[in-house]
Order: C-alpha cells, then sequence, then structure tokens
C-alpha cells in the first residue's frame, strides 16, 4: 500500500493523528509491500495498538506500545471504551436505587462497590453506629466472600493470559462454589445489590451458614492445589519473576493501592489501619511480599484468599450467636428488609404487605412515599472508604438535602493503579506487558463507570 | 422418488443444505467480545461446570476473522461502537450474532448519553439474550436455539423464499398474545 493514505469515511484507527513521519496503516494489505516500504525508510520504530479488543487486556482497555524491536520504548493507555455513565445515572434515582448502579461498576466486586457507597450515605446521615450488628457481620461475610471470588477471576485470566488455560479452569470452577453462596444468599450470582443504606436486603436464608461451613471446608484444598500448580511452576516463574518491577517510591508517587503496593512490603490495607463495619474485632493478617514484582503480587493474593477465609470462618462463628434485626430500625430509612418469595418472584413479605393494605392506611402512605420517593438525607458531603480486592475503593457523596444525590463519585482503584502501566512496562519485553496489565488486574467496568 | 430403493446398502441420502448446516452448527467459533459484567458469565459458560466445548465452542477465536459467532457481552459505549462494527466487518461469512444481556439487547437500565441503545443499531442481531448478566445457562440455551437456526437455514434461491416466507409471516403476526391463527 501506499505510504499514506486519505481516509474519506471515519476510521476508529484513523492513521492521520500521528503527525510526523511516515504511517503504515496495515490492516490486510500485502505485508510484503509493507515491509519493503518501511526499509527505504530505514525507521525501525514500531507503534503497535492493543486492543480495545483483545483477548489479553482484561477487557476493553487501549494499550498503544511504541517498539524498538522487542522492546518497549513506550507505553500509553487508552481508556474509556466502557464508560457507561453510572455515576450521572445515580442523580436521577434515589439514594436505595444508587446501589443497583454503583454495584455494576466494578463487576468482579459488587459487594464492595454497595458497601462503599452505603458506608458514605450512612456517614451523610450520620447513622452509622446504627446500623444492627448482625447487619454489619453479614457484611464483613459477604466481602470477603466477594474478595475470594475476585481473586480467583484475577488469577484464573491471569493464567489463561499467559497461556495456561488449566489455570483458568480451576479459578472457575472455585468461582463458582462461591457464586453458589452469592445465590444462596442473595438471590444473584453477579451485581446483586445486597447491601443498602441501613443494613442489607435481607437476612440470610436459613441453611446458608451449614452451607458457607461446607464450602470453609473445601476451599483451603481447593486453593492449595492452585498453588500447586503455579507457586513453583518454572514456567510461571520464568514470566512473572522480576517482571513488571514497580517499588514502594513508584506506588507512593503513583497512588497505587491494593495487592500492587502490598508486594513492595508495605502493609496497607484499610481493613487495618481505618477500620470499618467492625474489621477491627476480627483476627487476620495482612499479606505483603517485598519483590515488588508481578510474583510477589500473586503470592499476596493467594494469602489473602486463606486470610479471607479465616475472616468468614469468623464470620459465620458469630452469626450464629447474634440475631437480630438487619436493617435500621429507623422506619423512615429502613427499607423492609423482610422479604420472602412468592409465586412471582422475591418481594415483600406477606406479614408486611398484610400490615400496609389490611391494618393501616399510615403504614402505606409511608411505604408508598418510601418506595417512590425515597428518605431525604441533609445537604452536606463525606468520603468513605474500603479495601477492594484491587485497592482503596472511595466513595464521594454529595447531597442537596433531597432524594437523590447530587453527585456521586467514586474513586476506582483499577483507574488509579492503571496509571503504573507505562512505569511497569516501558523497558520492558513486549511479552511481558500482559503481565504488567495482569498484575494489576484492571476492570474497566469500574475504570470508566 | 424411489431413488433409496435402487440403491445398494450402506447409502446415506441427504441435501447439501443439511449438511452444510449440521457442519456449520457443530463447531462455532465465538470471537472474544468481552465487554463487561456479561464477559465473566461468557466465560464462566466455558467453565468445566458449564462448558460449551461440548458443543465445539471452546476454541473461543482471538481474531475475529476465523470466527463465527460474535456474542456482544455487556455495554457498548458510544466509544466502543466503531471498534465493534470493525470487528464484525473482519469476520468472514456467515456470521451470527447473540446480544447478550439487556444492555447489548437494548441499553437495559443505562438509558443515558453513553451507552448504544441496543447494539443492532450497529450490527444484525440473531439471538437476544435478557439477563443482567444472564447465567451460563440461558447462555447456553441462547446458543442452542442458535444452533437450530443454523441448522435450518437454507441456501441459494431458497434461502431467498425462506427469508420471504419468514418476513411475511412476521407481518401477518398480531400483536396480542395468546391469539390463534395469527400467524399464516
Amino acid at each position: 500500500m501506499s505510504p499514506s493514505t486519505k481516509y474519506t469515511e471515519y476510521d476508529a484507527y484513523a492513521a492521520e493523528e500521528a503527525f510526523e513521519g511516515k504511517v503504515f496503516d496495515v490492516s490486510g494489505q500485502d505485508w510484503d509491500q509493507v515491509v519493503s516500504a518501511a526499509e527505504d525508510l530505514g525507521d525501525e520504530r514500531l507503534v503497535v495498538n492493543m486492543g480495545p479488543q483483545h483477548p489479553s487486556t482484561h477487557g476493553v482497555l487501549r494499550l498503544i506500545l511504541t517498539l524498538d524491536g522487542e522492546t518497549v520504548t513506550e507505553c500509553r493507555v487508552g481508556i474509556g471504551y466502557l464508560h457507561t455513565g453510572i455515576e450521572k445515572n445515580m442523580e436521577f434515582r434515589t439514594w436505595t436505587q444508587g446501589t443497583t448502579f454503583c454495584t455494576r461498576m466494578d463487576y468482579l466486586s459488587p459487594i464492595f462497590n454497595e458497601t462503599a457507597y452505603c458506608l458514605g450515605v450512612e456517614k451523610l446521615l450520620g447513622i452509622e453506629d446504627q446500623i444492627p450488628e448482625r447487619a454489619q457481620i453479614i457484611r464483613v461475610m459477604m466481602m470477603e466472600l466477594n474478595r475470594i471470588s475476585s481473586h480467583l477471576v484475577a488469577i484464573a485470566t491471569f493464567g489463561l493470559e499467559l497461556g495456561a488455560s488449566t489455570v483458568m479452569l480451576n479459578g472457575f470452577i472455585d468461582r463458582e462454589h462461591t457464586l453458589d453462596l452469592f445465590e444462596e444468599i442473595t438471590g444473584l450470582r453477579m451485581n446483586m445489590a445486597y447491601v443498602r443504606p441501613g443494613g442489607v436486603a435481607q437476612d440470610l436464608p436459613s441453611g446458608a451458614l451449614s452451607k458457607i461451613r461446607d464450602y470453609l471446608d473445601r476451599m483451603p484444598k481447593r486453593i492449595q492445589a492452585l498453588r500447586k500448580l503455579m507457586d513453583d511452576n518454572p514456567v510461571y516463574l520464568a514470566r512473572t519473576k522480576d517482571i513488571a518491577y514497580l517499588d514502594l517510591t513508584g506506588c507512593m508517587a503513583l497512588g497505587v493501592t491494593g495487592p500492587v503496593l502490598r508486594a513492595t512490603g508495605l502493609p496497607w490495607d484499610l481493613r487495618k489501619s481505618q477500620p470499618y463495619c467492625g474489621y477491627e474485632t476480627y483476627d487476620f493478617e495482612v499479606a505483603t511480599e517485598d519483590t515488588c514484582d508481578v510474583y510477589g503480587r500473586y503470592l499476596v493474593r493467594m494469602r489473602e484468599m486463606e486470610e479471607s477465609l479465616k475472616i468468614v470462618e469468623q464470620c459465620v462463628d458469630r452469626l450464629h450467636s447474634v440475631k437480630g434485626p438487619v436493617m435500621i430500625e429507623d422506619k423512615k430509612i429502613g427499607w423492609p428488609a423482610q422479604l420472602a418469595i412468592g409465586a412471582d418472584g422475591m418481594g415483600n413479605s406477606p406479614r408486611h404487605i398484610a400490615h400496609i393494605m389490611g391494618t393501616s392506611m399510615e403504614a402505606l402512605i409511608h411505604h408508598f412515599k418510601l418506595v417512590t420517593e425515597g428518605f431525604r438525607v441533609p445537604a452536606g458531603q463525606a468520603y468513605a472508604a474500603i479495601e477492594a480486592p484491587r485497592g482503596e475503593l472511595g466513595v464521594h457523596v454529595v447531597s442537596d438535602g433531597g432524594t437523590r444525590p447530587y453527585r456521586v463519585h467514586f474513586r476506582d482503584p483499577s483507574f488509579t493503579n492503571l496509571q503504573a502501566v507505562p512505569a511497569m512496562c516501558e523497558g520492558g519485553m513486549v511479552a511481558d506487558v500482559i503481565a504488567a496489565v495482569a498484575s494489576i488486574d484492571p476492570v474497566m467496568g469500574g475504570v470508566d463507570r | 422418488m424411489g431413488l433409496e430403493e435402487k440403491l445398494p446398502s450402506g447409502f446415506l441420502l441427504t441435501t447439501v443444505e443439511q449438511v452444510a448446516g449440521w457442519a456449520r452448527a457443530s463447531s462455532v467459533w465465538p470471537a472474544t467480545f468481552g465487554l463487561a459484567c456479561c464477559a465473566i458469565e461468557m466465560m464462566a459458560t466455558g467453565d468445566p461446570r458449564h462448558d460449551f466445548s461440548r458443543w465445539g465452542m471452546e476454541r473461543a477465536s482471538a481474531t475475529p476473522r476465523q470466527a463465527d459467532l460474535m456474542i456482544v457481552a455487556g455495554r457498548v459505549s458510544q466509544k466502543m461502537a466503531p471498534v465493534l462494527r470493525q470487528v464484525y466487518d473482519q469476520m468472514t461469512e456467515p456470521k451470527w450474532v447473540i446480544a447478550m444481556g439487556v444492555c447489548a439487547s437494548s441499553g437495559g437500565m443505562f438509558n443515558n448519553y453513553a451507552i448504544v441503545q441496543g447494539v443492532d443499531h450497529i450490527v444484525p442481531v440473531d439471538i437476544y439474550l435478557p439477563g443482567c448478566p444472564p447465567r451460563p445457562e440461558m447462555l447456553l440455551d441462547a446458543i442452542l436455539k442458535l444452533h437450530d437456526k443454523i441448522r435450518n437455514t437454507k441456501l441459494g434461491a431458497q434461502r431467498e423464499r425462506q427469508i420471504a416466507e419468514l418476513e411475511e409471516a412476521k407481518r401477518r403476526q398480531l400483536p396480542l398474545l395468546g391469539q390463534s391463527g395469527g400467524a399464516a
């Protein structure tokens, strides 16, 4: 093809963006011509577009790599291909409905998104110490189960991207077991909208605790099996050891949190340093490594899963003795949390319906107002942060005193950590870009929102 | 015709259409077009519990040029739309599209500035699969329904007549449910 082609139609990869040198747009032409034309120029520099549709970029991430031979000299990250307008949509729904939207941001850790948002709303309402203890324990338990399922997907897709589908199959079947518990408890596998301002949507169904016990019996062996597959695997070690090095100074400069930061040796975990939901009462350790590389991040994730199992076990023990409501007593805020399954699916319990339809007109009016209009939140702003599987997940909620958020902004760890990609990749080999991106484990739903 | 009686034993008669349909449906290679939450469930459909390699689909094609089926798994943003169309154009005929989940089917809960309100604005869709996200079992059901469609696709002039017939049937279909004899 000719070195410069004029585009008459809109082209997503238009060459006209380049402003220096000759541009070869290779999409199905005769390769020999391209090579000979490039040889005449004597320019070795190669700009490779990777993504946004690529099997190894963890979703719709676009990387623009400048290569010198096989060495990456420049790496630019293109995002926004999954921008969904979730934050804007939340401004047009009630505070409770917001959970339905934010659960779909980082779709591998829905419970964390909901909890962070609800903690922010509860801070604005000033009801943090009125949340029932049982609700807090259930939140912690669900978050830790979610951390396990999220890390399992991280490791499974990591294996797949390095070309090991055995890892992927093993990781996903364990994730299925975790999702079975979510389905048992919330009714949904993903995007549950289970955590609500004031508590959780409903109490645990009968038999859920024994199922979690079965899971706790089985899971350590499964994690051991995964470790056996990966920990000392020479091929895996060659692909991960001393790859994508980023030390503590680099992490601090770039605002990186989560397993990437903990793999540099700093035990920074919001569950310990700024406890929420009663994390200070649980016994667990913060996993750290000091290798600053991909392998260290993998080890941190594995250890975190084991620690999460410990926390879940403590939650189950507590849930046996701690009874009581799972939604705040204040009827002006608390959504009816006694749900039941009827012929037409899940809904309010027959007792609640009998009460509002049969005995009390005021209760019916109150229910109608709460469900259609929602509760009012005092004007002001609040910031709440929790330790999500990928790092610090912060939420900034602003209220103008109405029944809908004025603004909700999320500080998603995937987004912040993604800016470490150039620091990790530049100077390395092009094949290691895959390992570097996978070790950050960005979820594009959270990055673009 | 009576042709069967005149043949020696050991022969099986069929039509080119049936052979082509059987071959196409037996090993549909999906293009990996994972976008959002549904992509995780699409990957879960390949896990040992659901295992779509039972239908010869485990070879998720990284290059669109070797793919027959595009499973649009997730919300399609305005920025992603041209990329999606380009990937679709790169796929070779015959090709099929499943719009997985409500976002790909109709925009779903994201009725806003950022999301394309249904991927059928960009590419023709064969199967709309509701759910947010649909369970892996639902995706398998959609895939089996698509297999049925592929297997019974006519070729050449027959295909044109089939399309005309289907269009006519749809045109005559009465909008109300439960009314019999609507689609003549």
